[in-house]
């Protein structure tokens, strides 16, 4: 597959912080590419880089194969959805979705079609001559895409555009979002905070942090393998244990936590040295609540009950462990034990599904 | 300490029950004198002199006829206690207005009055019998010229002339129509009364003016202006007051003032009394006590035009004397035209003659 | 009962108001419509009738006047937001900070004296032995002196300089409060800069488009110090006008049909505006 979008050594500098730093990334065409990150970590930036509102300092930006660094925005195949939307208030729906194609000079009634025809395409067929104030929250949501979309840019930027609907609005607009980019076979490239948007919606999910990507890759081998602690921490939940390592063995780590339970997991990072500090990652739901039997293989530590968390299929106790906390999944059948606060319990896990990487590792 | 501030307390409710109530009564207890008139008629230091010697506190407020007029007008003659007015603009505007009472000349001390004024100044301001002015300050309007064009610019008609083409500016106002009028030979003040020969006459001024306007820089509004013009020579010739004149000659003496072939136009500024003064008495003390030769002196100084005062000339600074000296010989005193009222509706006529003037092209 | 109180409260509250509509706005404009009606037969005796209007149309002078008074006004504001839009725009989205607020102060600033000095100000640099004057004497650009003062074009600077504060203000504000990305999605979905003028921004500024000409434009209708002071020899002012009847000529009645019609033709004007512009009062003073 060619590529949509292909970046190469990008930076971007305000005074001496870089806010975008050395990224590279090549997005192949028709799929959902997110850049997922905590705020302040430099993704807005790099959107407004391809969209030509702000120019590199170093590196190049090529969309199918033109350098676009020193193209302006109006000329760019690129369209925005913007994080507050960004409609046009004293023009109608239609005149919203026509803005664009008139500035392309797409004749009046060719360009009547097409906005009838986007507006049906995103599920809002004959509002054209509505007031865009007038529609609720996920109508303009679905006014803005088709605003970039009848345009059919080659490339489709999302600014976090589903951060201010609420939650359940926000859910529904996620498998929307994703059937829209579907079904326009445009790319898009989408950035967020929300780990759960990018994993619903993404082909590929860029981990942002402090102007680099921590890793690229798709949902599922971010979520089970993450290439680093930050982002063993930052997708998904995650239990952090914190111990000294030991030993390593067939590609398992070794780890004495601080409360001298002996521990395994697999090796993840490569600055491993018995010895020295190293953090086990494992995460709730692979936590088993074992009495005195242990299936082969499994490491455990005890804990002490603090409390549980009733959320439905979610439900989670949380303990602790040495002073840091520790959260594990209730069995679903409601078998779990009767767990007072207070109690001792026993957690095990397989050491396959942990991840150790050494506490030095940034 | 507990006893002070009880006392202090007693104070304020006293002081405050004064306010509350005394409010109305105080206005009417503190002697006070509301003067409307010209600028420079009510020096800083002579109204301090009086405030001091009377103990009556003057309120001055500045403004010129037509402005007097208005206000006094507009509240039938109340809000001052004394005015100001020219002789020529009492009559007509009594008549149609009423807005001043008659002048009780037993309360205004006469002997400090030069009589041939006080006379000239009751013959134009007679109504039904009864007086409506003292005087005051008299002055005139006529030319102010630079040397360089002083050959040229002898008459009113002459700032037509080409030789002062786009240097020269006098006021769209009724002195201008008068001037005019009797620099193109014709009497105007003897047809007051006559309002069909008033008219042609200001046909005659109005086809005049209207050839006259490519000569003109820009009709003047104020004093200051037309004395900026003149200042930095923009304007070498124009038609003004004499006391500006003679300002101008101390800064500069190429400037000068100079009575036209024509005659100056002459007017005496009165103490005119407001038909709702609330404080005649005070307005009378005013009168005699400006009216003293060195008082009197003192406003000639200021405002530099002369006073109807006797004996005030030798009081007033050598420099004025010698300027108005140059200004005036014999002959050219003796033909000084003196403003006569106006009669009721000649200022709407001639105000059509200033509009078509201004409109012309 | 407590309706009742509340209701006497809310008059005690719109009191001071009311009575400042009634005593100063309402009654001395219905008193200056009743003298418009006025006819002086003769000195002393007066009728009712029209003459006064009738003047007004057959007198040439008044109605040309009239005329070019709403033009020139409508040419002031007209530049006078053309020339406020650029530095509105400055202000609020391109200066930061400190210099936001100096700028600010800048346009303020002139607005600490009066109309009076201002005018005065504009005179000295424009008059023939004035700063523009040397300057291009010492400059060798012209031969002798240069009256720019005593015509139509220094007296639209000074009227344009008198109003542009109050079009700035409301300018900076709305400007202020435009989301940056409107304007980028804008130049996004393919818009110029001419574009994104015409179809994003000015439509978003238009009610403070609206107020700030309405004030401007008033504002220049209703001044008497610059026109008369700036203008030339035969440059009339309708106010002037006004004024002239009333204190020079005392013809109240004339002068009162005069200030009628100029109030007519302000709200006459006003009111298209707001239709041509697609705005309501309510929007624009809002």
């Amino acid at each position: 597959m060619d590529s949509d979008l292909f970046c190469e050594g990008l930076v971007r500098r305000f005074g001496s912080n870089a806010a975008v730093d050395h990224i590279s990334l090549d997005v192949p065409a028709g799929t959902f590419f997110s850049i997922l990150g905590p705020s302040g970590c430099g993704k807005t930036t790099l959107l407004r880089l391809l969209a030509g509102f702000d120019k590199p300092d170093e590196g190049d930006i090529h969309i199918r194969g033109q350098r676009m660094n020193d193209v302006p925005p109006n000329r760019r195949p690129v369209n925005m959805v913007f994080q507050h939307l960004a409609l046009f208030p004293a023009m109608s729906v239609g005149d919203n979705i026509g803005y664009g194609l008139k500035r392309r000079k797409v004749p009046v009634a060719e360009r009547r079609k097409r906005i009838a025809g986007v507006l049906e395409q995103v599920g809002l067929p004959g509002l054209e001559y509505r007031d865009p104030q007038e529609l609720s929250g996920g109508q303009r949501q679905r006014v803005a895409l088709a605003r970039c979309l009848v345009l059919e840019p080659t490339l489709l930027l999302l600014d976090e555009p589903l951060g201010a609907l609420d939650l359940k609005l926000r859910e529904q607009m996620k498998v929307e979002l994703k059937h829209l980019q579907k079904q326009f076979g445009t790319t898009f490239v989408y950035i967020t905070h929300d780990q759960s948007e990018a994993m619903v919606m993404s082909d590929q999910v860029a981990v942002m942090r402090e102007g680099r990507f921590d890793q690229v890759a798709p949902p599922e081998e971010l979520y089970r393998e993450p290439a680093t602690p930050f982002v063993a921490g930052f997708v998904g939940d995650n239990n952090r244990l914190a111990g000294e390592l030991v030993a390593i063995r067939d590609n398992l780590a070794e780890i004495r936590l601080d409360d001298g339970s002996l521990v395994q997991g697999r090796v993840a990072s490569g600055d491993l040295e018995t010895g020295r500090r190293a953090e086990l990652y494992i995460r709730p739901e692979s936590l088993v609540l074992s009495g005195d039997a242990l299936s082969t293989g499994f490491s455990a530590m005890q804990a002490k009950v603090r409390t549980t968390l009733f959320d439905g299929a979610n439900s989670r106790v949380e303990a602790e462990n040495g002073g840091q906390p520790v959260y594990a999944r209730l069995p679903q059948d409601g078998s779990a034990p009767k767990l007072s606060a207070g109690s001792a319990i026993r957690l095990a896990w397989d050491p396959v599904l942990a991840r150790v990487f050494g506490a030095d590792n940034p | 300490m507990a006893r002070s501030s009880r006392s202090t307390r007693k104070h304020a409710v006293l002081l405050s029950a004064t306010l509350a109530t005394g409010g109305f009564a105080n206005a009417t207890a503190a002697e006070e004198l509301r003067l409307i008139t010209w600028g420079g008629y009510a020096p800083d230091d002579v109204v301090a002199q009086f405030e001091e010697e009377t103990g009556i506190d003057v309120q001055v407020t500045l403004s010129n006829n037509e402005d007097m007029i208005s206000k006094l007008r507009a509240t039938g003659g109340a809000g001052f206690d004394l005015a100001q007015p020219s002789q020529d603009r009492i009559v007509g505007v009594q008549r149609q207005f009423n807005i001043y009472k008659p002048i009780d000349f037993s309360r205004v001390d006469a002997d400090q009055l030069q009589p041939a004024m006080v006379k000239a100044t009751q013959d134009s301001t007679e109504l039904d019998g009864k007086y409506y002015g003292v005087p005051s300050v008299w002055g005139t309007s006529g030319l102010i010229v630079h040397n360089s064009v002083a050959d040229v610019v002898t008459d009113y008609t002459d700032l037509c002339d080409p030789a002062v083409a786009g240097e020269v500016s006098y006021r769209l106002k009724r002195p201008t129509l008068i001037g005019f009028a009797f620099a193109m030979g014709m009497d105007p003040f003897a047809a007051y009364d006559n309002r069909e020969e008033y008219e042609s006459i200001l046909a005659k001024v109005e086809d005049k003016l209207i050839d006259c306007k490519s000569n003109v820089k820009t009709y003047w509004t104020g004093g200051d202006q037309l004395l900026a013009l003149l200042r930095t020579g923009e304007v070498t010739a124009a038609m003004a007051w004499d006391a500006g004149g003679w300002k101008l000659n101390a800064e500069n003496p190429e400037i000068r003032f100079v009575a036209p072939d024509s005659g100056a136009l002459g007017w005496i500024d009165t103490f005119a009394i407001p038909r709702r003064s609330e404080n005649e008495e005070a307005a009378y003390k005013w009168i005699n006590f400006v009216m003293q030769p060195e008082i009197a002196a003192k406003i000639t100084n200021e405002s530099g035009n002369f006073t109807a005062s006797k004996g005030a000339d030798e009081y007033v600074k050598a420099e004025l004397r010698d300027a108005y000296r140059a200004s005036f010989d014999d002959s050219a005193i003796n033909n000084i035209k003196w403003y006569p009222p106006v009669p009721p509706g000649l200022e709407t006529m001639e105000g059509q003659v200033l509009d078509t003037v201004q409109a012309a092209n | 009962m407590r309706s009742s109180v509340s209701r006497l409260s809310l008059w005690l509250l719109l009191t001071p108001f009311l009575l400042w509509i009634v005593l100063l706005v309402l009654l001395p404009h219905l008193q200056m419509l009743r003298v418009s009606f006025q006819v002086r037969e003769s000195w002393d005796t007066l009728t009712w009738g029209l003459q006064q209007y009738q003047n007004f149309f057959t007198e040439s002078y008044y109605w040309r006047t009239f005329v070019r008074t709403g033009v020139m006004s409508l040419f002031t504001t007209f530049l006078t937001l053309i020339i406020a839009f650029p530095i509105a725009w400055y202000i609020a989205r391109l200066a930061r900070g400190r210099s936001k607020g100096i700028l600010f102060m800048a346009c303020l600033i002139p607005f600490w004296a009066s109309e009076l000095v201002r005018t005065y100000g504009w005179m000295i640099l424009l008059r023939e032995s004035g700063l523009f004057s040397s300057w291009l004497q010492a400059l060798g650009w012209v031969d002798g002196p240069v009256e720019m003062l005593y015509n139509d074009v220094a007296v639209i600077i000074g009227l344009v300089y008198n109003g542009l504060l109050f079009m700035v203000v409301p300018l900076v504000t709305t400007l202020d409060g435009m989301d940056e990305n409107l304007v980028e999605a804008g130049y996004d979905l393919g818009g110029g800069h001419g574009t994104v003028l015409r179809e994003i921004v000015v439509p978003w500024a238009m009610p403070s488009i609206v107020s700030g000409c309405i004030v401007v434009f008033m504002l220049t209708l209703g001044s008497y110090l610059t026109p008369v002071l700036m203008g030339g020899k035969d440059s009339a002012w309708f106010t002037e006008q006004i004024f002239t009847q009333f204190i020079t000529r005392f013809n109240w009645e004339q002068g009162a049909a005069l200030g009628v019609l100029l109030l007519v033709l302000s709200s006459v004007i006003v009111w298209l505006g707001l239709k041509v512009s697609g705005q309501s009062l309510r929007k624009v003073m809002g």
